[in-house]
């Protein structure tokens, strides 16, 4: 199998970086970051916190409106050609054509990288191969599914040996089999070839269980930054959440977790709080909701995770803060 | 200058524009055989007009033939404008952002696409009208300059296209220019020579409408044989839009294209 690996220099750093659009909307309000080479940084946020800006920056689509970021040691506002020679990215929109083939989509990608005719043969057999595209490499692009169109999306961004890829939110809308599989392969790229991958996602699994290091930013700013471990230790202690068993008793429930700590995010049905006193409170709570005679379905123990940290930062959950936000675009200003 | 590397870029954009096309049958029938539907309905309903004084063609069918290329053109050019606006919306103009591919060479890979599409239908009207009997004064070579200018009128008008597909994005845009082109087309010379039209308003109109000289050019080769008055004024008026469409197309991808 071709391999490569990306040279020592092949990082990215950004400092007080702004993009302002029209009607002075900062999407991305004066980040800075460090990605080391050969390191996956995970840029975890809610839907409009500024990722795709960031990368769409960083890649040169996008002018910063102020700050500075250097890809691959070159300034990505005036070294464009040179940053692009050196990156791979995969966009948000796995932007294909659907009346092209998956092998053609090589020739046009390759041929536009001036490589030779010879190895964009070459290489469009190997990458198709690596994604599993092998049988649908002669298949009209349409025809693929969304996980099929996401794995030969990132092998084309890899057509050209980039040593830093860009990757913006690449498993969305994928089932768990192909999430599962694309994050075998982005964790291959940097563990096995040194490349270094900037990764957006909503997801916290995909932060959680893909980078080394990840980025959490709301509102066009980075509220928290470290290894995933680092971030939720600094949050400490677990929660618990409670299913009520009886949907009225919901606002009992919550009134006898509050007196166990601060509240912390739950899903739909649930209500959590974080334990003040750890996870060895929990026989108290238990005893509490029985000494009220509160019934619930179901509870749940949770070692500290990536939401409760942006929920600590930001004061919102991660899926509140979602929620928010596309009610915010419902209501026009 | 254009060098060997751009060539070759413009050579894969435009390649990649003919076979999208020759893929997508509703881009092509149309621009087949609309034209040549309205050719077969005015050469039969309006054969009686060649009975006017002066009229300058022996045939309905010689004198309208060229009006199948102006519209093979127009639809062509159509084409080549969606086209651009596809890629804005889907994001893959953003892919071909992050290649070293030069932003002109995007939109003459583009119009070339556009080109090759108005030469194959071109032939394809040149063939029919033979075969339904018209007769091309210039003869061979005429018929090859008509193929020629047809292209251009592609061109011209792919540039038009190409200025709203990159300042809109939008690809019902581009088709909601399409209507506004037509009546350009209906206020010129297409249907009737200048000099027959008695409305004043309408023969004024005409006279300044430079798809006027675009169909007389094209049409002396059919009826006339070689006229170089009307050449010259076709040829001049096609490159004038040419270099304004792609003025205003270039400008409007450099806005639409805000890499560093």
């Amino acid at each position: 199998m071709l391999t490569y690996r990306a040279m020592s220099h092949d990082g990215i750093t950004v400092s007080g970086l702004v993009r302002e659009f029209k009607g002075g909307i900062r999407a991305v309000d004066g980040i800075a970051l460090e990605v080391q080479p050969g390191e996956i940084y995970g840029f975890l946020g809610p839907n409009g916190a500024g990722k795709s800006t960031t990368v769409h920056m960083l890649t040169t689509l996008l002018p910063p409106t102020a700050g500075s970021a250097t890809v691959a040691g070159f300034d990505v506002a005036t070294r464009g050609p040179e940053v692009r020679r050196r990156i791979g990215a995969a966009l948000q929109e796995a932007a294909l054509d659907a009346f092209l083939t998956g092998r053609e989509h090589f020739e046009l990608q390759g041929g536009l990288h001036g490589l030779p005719k010879a190895e964009r043969g070459a290489r469009a057999v190997e990458l198709l191969e690596r994604v599993g595209l092998t049988e649908a490499a002669d298949r009209k692009v349409g025809g693929y599914s969304g996980g099929m169109k996401r794995r030969l999306d990132l092998a084309l961004a890899l057509v050209h040996r980039p040593s830093i890829l860009f990757l913006d939110e690449p498993t969305t809308g994928l089932d768990p089999q192909s999430r599962s599989a694309l994050w075998g392969e982005v964790a291959r790229l940097a563990k096995q070839d040194g490349v270094t991958v900037f990764l957006t996602t909503q997801y916290l699994e995909e932060a959680d269980v893909l980078a080394d290091r990840v980025g959490i930013i709301d509102q066009g700013r980075i509220v928290a930054e470290g290894t995933p471990q680092a971030l939720k230790q600094e949050i400490g202690r677990s929660s618990v959440e409670a299913i009520p068993a009886n949907p009225d008793a919901r606002e009992a429930i919550e009134s006898v977790l509050r007196r166990f700590g601060e509240p912390a995010a739950a899903g739909p049905k649930g209500v959590a709080v974080r334990l003040e006193g750890g996870s060895e409170s929990l026989g108290d709570v238990v005893r509490a909701l029985d000494a009220e005679g509160l019934e619930v379905a179901h509870l749940q123990l949770h070692a500290p995770s990536l939401d409760d940290v942006f929920l600590a930062k930001t004061g919102r959950s991660l899926e509140g803060a979602e929620e928010e936000e596309r009610a915010e675009e419902a209501v026009p200003s | 200058m254009i060098d060997r590397e751009a060539l070759r870029e413009i050579g894969m954009i435009a390649g990649r524009s003919v076979r999208r096309t020759l893929r997508q049958p509703a881009l092509i029938v149309p621009v087949v055989l609309f034209p040549l539907m309205l050719l077969a309905i005015n050469a039969s309903g309006l054969d009686v007009t060649k009975k006017i004084p002066n009229f300058p063609a022996d045939s309905y069918l010689d004198f309208a033939l060229v009006v199948t290329f102006m519209q093979g053109g127009l639809f062509a050019a159509t084409t080549a404008g969606t086209e651009l606006a596809n890629d804005i919306e889907t994001g893959f103009l953003n892919r071909l952002q992050l290649t070293p591919l030069r932003a002109p060479a995007i939109l003459i890979g583009q119009l070339a696409g556009a080109m090759v599409v108005a030469f194959i239908a071109s032939v394809v009207y040149l063939a029919v009208g033979l075969l339904a009997g018209a007769q091309i004064k210039a003869g061979v070579g005429g018929a090859l300059v008509l193929i020629a200018l047809a292209m251009l009128v592609a061109l011209a008008f792919g540039g038009l296209g190409a200025i709203i597909g990159a300042r809109t994005g939008s690809a019902q845009a581009v088709q909601g220019m399409f209507p506004l082109l037509f009546v350009f087309f209906f206020l010129s010379s297409m249907n009737l020579p200048r000099n027959l039209i008695e409305a004043d308003w309408f023969r004024t109109i005409a006279s300044w409408n430079p798809v006027s000289y675009l169909v007389e050019g094209l049409r002396s080769l059919v009826i006339s044989g070689w006229d170089g008055t009307a050449l010259w004024r076709c040829l001049v008026t096609a490159i004038a839009i040419s270099i304004v469409g792609f003025a205003g197309a270039s400008s409007s991808l450099r806005t639409r294209m805000a890499r560093t």
